[in-house]
């Protein structure tokens, strides 16, 4: 076969010379129109976000802002919102965590139990993308109500609940947040247990290792590129949310995004909503690459 | 007995927990359901209680006001979105899996940043720059927001598909005298087509269903999850949840239709 190759090379070797130089250039031009979209509509306006995270807070949309190089923004950015700041990271962490334990199992027992029912499985975990995400988290405000089956059924199963409710606690809003980006963690974990020979697992199991020692040793191991993948789509979008913290939640539940979005949407407080941003874009960034050297898997996407 | 007992549920807790995770994805779709055919009065709560059957929102889905032009807005936006960023994407994808040039690295950063930015930041980076640069928002700033947003997803799916390809396939077109052109559009392109169908697809069902960054980009536009958000703050007309059914019911065949062929050629 590797000979057959070599073969269909030298055959178009003398054409492929002649074209050299064209080829040279061909790359950059299939890159340019993708690249410049991406420079102008992503790297550009990260750097005008930086610009107005500077700017004199004194102004306003009306008025316009002043450039004062004004770095005290991030200070009072940050003494004023440090608490949404960690709620946000504190969330998103949770989340992520609770989804890597619902999510493993079901994405394990697709890969490897689904037999002929893989495919329909697995169109069922990204069934839920089908509708809106906003239609769907409004369900969950009527399934989490006062009135709802599921706190008359905690009641009757005397389950504390914070203040008797459901909705509008943290639960809830960690529920969303667990519900809305679980098949961002399941899809990424099953790509990676496909992969997985399942002979492996049964000679580990010749060699008189436990069912734990199995999935610890081995499967665990051999499925951690989905795990660093599956947690990055989770916890990502997940810090950056304030749908679920908005309709599940009150603002005792506010996430850095709700501050964001307030501050942009409807106070205008640019300068200040955009150093919040930033320091959001950057502290998820250092978490990324920190966390994927640590895992030592370089080529996640 | 109770040894066959333990080997069936050693052999299937994991399936048993996975399915109750599915159950779990798949109850507030069923509320939604419930809920579209909810026979409720003008100021009713939105909840499932007092529960009375009707057909009537199904019979007229767009009768909110304002709904339904949300919706072909949202549709609109989302085919405009897919065609750029496939168009884009498939054309970065092809530089990126075929060639090797100086600054593929740097490239290969700039397509995975806009994946590893929360949503927020890209759309408040966005308004930042329309509105320090005088552009006005509405239809067209949504649609560079959201060709910005699915081009990574395209390239992504797309390289994935052109990295799997049996190279020897165009060496076997060039022998049989196929020149360039032929050979991509007879061999390669066809052979990556389904790469780019389930890009086309995702691009088109994230930006249909994009709320968090259309909402700083958007000016006065209202695009259907603008619609529903909106609704949320002041109350929801039933329409939403006959479109949320009908969405899932349409998707969820049309991709149950497209498995069939794959069913066949396993049994096979």
């Amino acid at each position: 076969m590797s000979a057959l190759g070599h073969v269909g090379a030298g055959a178009t070797g003398t054409p492929v010379k002649l074209e050299k130089p064209r080829k040279r250039w061909l790359p950059y031009l299939l890159l340019l129109p993708g690249g410049l979209w991406l420079l102008l509509f992503f790297a550009v306006p990260a750097i005008q976000l930086f610009a107005t995270s500077l700017y004199d807070p004194s102004g306003s949309l009306e008025e316009g802002y002043a450039m004062t190089w004004q770095f005290s923004n991030y200070a009072d950015a940050a003494t004023e919102y440090l608490p949404h700041f960690m709620r946000s990271l504190g969330y998103a962490a949770l989340t992520t965590v609770i989804c890597l334990l619902l999510g493993y199992p079901l994405a394990y027992a697709i890969a490897l139990k689904g037999g002929r029912w893989k495919n329909l499985l697995l169109i069922c975990v990204i069934a839920p993308f089908f509708t809106s995400f906003l239609i769907r988290t409004l369900a969950w405000k009527v399934i989490l109500s006062d009135n709802g089956w599921v706190v008359s059924t905690l009641n009757a199963l005397h389950v504390p609940l914070p203040d008797g409710r459901l909705l509008a606690t943290t639960p809830a809003v960690i529920a969303g947040l667990v519900y809305n980006f679980l098949p961002f963690m399941v899809l990424p974990l099953y790509a990676s247990l496909e992969k997985l020979d399942p002979r492996l697992l049964e000679a580990a199991g010749d060699l008189y290792a436990r069912p734990v020692a199995r999935f610890t040793r081995v499967a665990l191991p051999l499925s951690m590129p989905g795990v660093v993948a599956g947690t990055l789509l989770t916890f990502i979008p997940a810090a950056g949310d304030y749908i679920n913290a908005q309709l599940l939640g009150t603002n005792r539940q506010y996430m850095i995004g709700n501050v964001i979005q307030s501050k942009f949407l409807k106070v205008g407080d640019y300068p200040s909503a955009a150093a919040l941003s930033f320091t959001l874009m950057a502290a998820i960034l250092v978490l990324v690459f920190v966390y994927v050297r640590r895992a030592g898997t370089d080529e996640v996407l | 007995m109770l040894h066959r007992l333990r080997r069936y549920v050693a052999d299937h807790w994991v399936m048993a927990i996975g399915l109750l995770v599915l159950l779990y994805l798949f109850v507030p779709i069923g509320v939604v359901a419930a809920m579209s055919f909810r026979d409720a009065g003008r100021n009713a709560p939105y909840s499932l209680e007092n529960y009375k059957f009707t057909w009537a929102h199904w019979a007229d889905p767009f009768g909110a006001a304002g709904i339904g032009h949300a919706f072909w807005l949202s549709i609109a936006i989302a085919a405009l979105a897919t065609l750029g960023a496939v168009i884009l994407g498939t054309l970065m994808s092809f530089a990126l899996a075929r060639h090797s040039f100086r600054g593929r690295a740097a490239t290969n950063t700039l397509i995975f940043l806009p994946m590893a930015t929360p949503e927020i930041v890209m759309g408040s980076s966005l308004l930042a720059l329309f509105v320090a640069s005088g552009v006005q928002l509405g239809f067209w700033t949504v649609v560079i927001a959201h060709v910005m947003f699915c081009l990574s997803f395209v390239v992504v799916t797309v390289k994935a598909r052109l990295a799997g390809l049996d190279p020897r396939l165009q060496e076997a077109a060039m022998d049989l005298y196929a020149n360039e052109t032929q050979t991509f559009l007879r061999v390669t392109l066809p052979l990556v087509m389904p790469g780019i169908v389930a890009a086309a697809l995702l691009s088109f069902s994230l930006s249909f269903d994009d709320f968090i960054v259309t909402n700083f980009n958007s000016g006065s536009v209202v695009t259907f999850p603008m619609f529903v958000w909106g609704a949320s703050q002041r109350g929801i007309p039933p329409q939403i949840n006959v479109i949320g059914t009908a969405m899932f019911v349409i998707s969820f065949l049309v991709v149950l239709i497209g498995q069939i062929p794959n069913m066949r050629r396993r049994k096979a």
